[in-house]
């Protein structure tokens, strides 16, 4: 019988262990699932894993996934920390990439070197517009965010897909529901020659350090955390949880927004009916195995890159379905969380425990 | 007045499947657990059934098949958050994007398969009836099974010895703890009962609404159900309203075209998640009802003092 049994402080070394322990536990599993399906497990994890960053391209590759789902789950941490679900990522990515691509479309024949600036601008504003209408009904309605947030994802996805098959569909295109390509002013500049990483990578290592800074160094961060961890207390200190809903919405939806215009006016150069596979839930994970943490998001965020790279190498090379990368990255999440009962507990074999010992 | 029947009976099949996993999901919550996870279970639901009808050629294995997966998942869920008490919202997410990878994975196999749609009762005369016989005695086993569960938990949850304890356990762990009663054992059988429906839920939409795999197929209908339990107050038979009026925005919404209607599809598209928000929006907001409604240790984990 192993029991649990709880720790008088949280494990520091589990904190960081955990999400080790989950890694190996998904890969174990993956290779388990592997042999199921009748591939070579070694072969398989090799293809997945490693086969996708062999190569200054495939690493490159590596840093253009990671960048949105960097940016989205700083953002989205930062609400976690403080009990506020924002799980309508994708939704504000979208809406992000609605009014920075519009701003691009707009001005389709410019060579203005403020339009990009600008698109900026409209991205954050309009991914923070979108995040404020659940800050709004949570805070004057008392209405759940995380159901109106995803809700609202659906609306802004079916959003685009109206401007991409109707009014902003390319008049000179062939009746494709895509938009006209953005003009090279639009687009974010290549950093590295030979791969397609653009300047959006070096925002999110920015967006990592503003973060670091704002959980760490600042009053609002230190008032996230109390939220979060002793909501009655910060009640008593006079922490208003209204502002901490709209201050985590507004920037989860801006920096959300952020990363949706960086897809369009990066890797894609257009807007289409579809602009991320999932990159708003996947940041979620992303949020959770980066301990919630600016640096530890970094890192997850590369982890996190892998598994779509892994996937569609999967796809070519062995015949997978690319629904492999969801299927790892729910599994990696699963242990996650059940390893980090680690953190708080520790894990005794035998039936009762002697009396005596220190709990 | 021909196409009113057919109008009422698409209603009754876009009705049904929230109706299954709203229920199962209520009970779940009264226990004091909240499963995010409904839109995984029921993907999880639709593959299976799906994929076990076209295998066996039955559809009621594939119906009970489709209802063990979803108990199966759940029990992931609540061994996560009962047994190890990890954080309820993120472990339901997690069963959502896990639920969506491995249905998708299952379902590659199974994409382009037709089946047989699952029977319909057909009692020789009574169901002739005009109107009333289709409607009422024409259904197939699942649309009363779903009107029967809902009947069944506002039954259990007011009328039996099982369903006070069961509240009680969702209102206060540690009282219902300290008179006796296995908190986590409750809560176990609450969720795989939430597991069992919202898997049922699934199969319907797979073997039935549609009848086909398609990944995602579920669209969101998981977090509606979820909406519907906040919307009904934690209350079977306001469940029962709010499923069917959830039924008919999403049957106007596809009739609205051919109604001459000239809105561009996608905004029609938009109308039950709009609904959803605009729904919440109106229950929530009476905080007072909420509060004397909503189980009050939902989502809260619970340890037994030693």
């Amino acid at each position: 019988m192993i029991r649990l049994e709880p720790r008088r402080q949280h494990s520091q070394k589990m904190i960081y262990l955990s999400p080790l322990l989950a890694i190996v536990l998904t890969l174990i599993s993956g290779a388990i699932i592997f042999a199921f399906m009748g591939k070579d497990p070694i072969e398989a994890l090799y293809t997945f894993f490693i086969m996708p960053i062999n190569n200054a391209y495939g690493v490159g590759e590596l840093f253009v996934k990671a960048t949105p789902l960097v940016i989205i789950a700083i953002g989205l941490a930062m609400g976690f920390r403080a009990n506020v679900w924002n799980i309508g990522a994708e939704g504000q990515l979208t809406m992000g990439a609605i009014f920075g691509g519009g701003l691009a479309l707009a001005f389709y024949d410019s060579t203005s070197v403020f339009l990009l600036p600008g698109m900026f601008v409209m991205a954050a504003i309009g991914g923070a517009f979108w995040g404020a209408i659940p800050a709004w009904l949570r805070t004057r309605f008392n209405a759940n965010e995380i159901l109106t947030s995803l809700m609202l994802t659906y609306v802004a996805t079916l959003f685009l897909s109206y401007l991409v098959y109707g009014p902003w569909r390319n008049p000179e295109g062939f009746n494709f529901p895509e938009s006209r390509a953005f003009p090279d002013a639009a687009l974010l500049p290549i950093i590295y020659d030979g791969t397609r990483v653009h300047l959006g990578a070096i925002f999110a290592l920015l967006i990592v350090a503003g973060g670091w800074v704002l959980l760490t160094k600042s009053v609002v961060g230190f008032q996230l955390r109390v939220v979060g961890q002793a909501p009655q207390a910060a009640r008593h200190v006079g922490f208003r949880q209204k502002r901490m809903v709209w201050f985590t919405l507004l920037l989860s939806g801006g920096l959300s927004g952020l990363a949706g215009m960086f897809e369009v006016a990066g890797p894609i150069g257009q807007l289409q009916p579809s602009i991320s596979p999932g990159y708003g839930f996947t940041a979620i994970i992303v949020a959770f195995l980066g301990r919630l943490h600016p640096i530890g998001i970094l890192f997850a965020g590369l982890v996190m890159a892998l598994t779509y790279l892994g996937g569609e190498l999967a796809q070519i090379g062995l015949g997978l379905p690319s629904a492999v990368t969801g299927l790892f990255q729910g599994i990696l999440l699963f242990f996650l969380l059940a390893c980090d009962v680690l953190t708080k507990y520790r894990l005794r074999f035998g039936s009762v425990s002697k009396s005596g010992e220190p709990a | 007045m021909d196409w009113i029947v057919p109008l009422i009976l698409t209603v009754i099949t876009a009705s049904t499947p929230l109706l299954l996993s709203a229920t199962g999901e209520l009970i779940t919550e009264k226990s004091g657990v909240l499963n995010l996870g409904v839109e995984g279970m029921m993907l999880i639901g639709a593959i299976t059934g799906f994929a076990v009808t076209v295998s066996t050629g039955s559809a009621t294995l594939g119906i009970i098949a489709a209802a063990i997966a979803g108990m199966a998942i759940a029990l992931i869920f609540a061994f996560l958050t009962l047994t190890l008490m990890a954080n309820q919202v993120a472990t339901g997410l997690a069963l959502t994007i896990f639920g969506v990878g491995f249905s998708a994975l299952v379902g590659s196999g199974f994409v382009g398969f037709a089946i047989e749609p699952l029977p319909s009762l057909h009692i020789p005369f009574i169901s002739d009836i005009p109107v009333i016989g289709p409607i009422l005695f024409g259904q197939d086993f699942l649309v009363y099974l779903s009107i029967f569960m809902v009947i069944a938990s506002g039954w259990f949850l007011t009328r039996t010895r099982a369903g006070l304890i069961l509240k009680a356990v969702g209102d206060s762990h540690d009282s219902a703890h300290a008179i006796g009663y296995n908190v986590i054992r409750i809560r176990y059988m609450a969720t795989l009962f939430g597991g069992a429906m919202s898997g049922l839920a699934g199969a319907y939409l797979s073997l039935v609404y549609t009848p086909m795999w398609a990944e995602n197929m579920t669209a969101g209908r998981g977090w509606i159900a979820l909406a519907l339990v906040v919307f009904a107050t934690w209350r079977p038979g306001r469940l029962l309203a709010g499923a069917y009026m959830f039924g008919c925005i999403s049957v106007l919404q596809l009739h609205a075209q051919s109604a001459g209607i000239n809105v561009p599809s996608q905004f029609m598209s938009m109308l039950p998640y709009l609904a959803t928000v605009i729904v919440l929006v109106i229950i929530s907001s009476d905080v007072t009802k909420i509060r004397l409604n909503a189980p009050a240790c939902i989502g809260k984990a619970f340890r037994p003092a030693q």
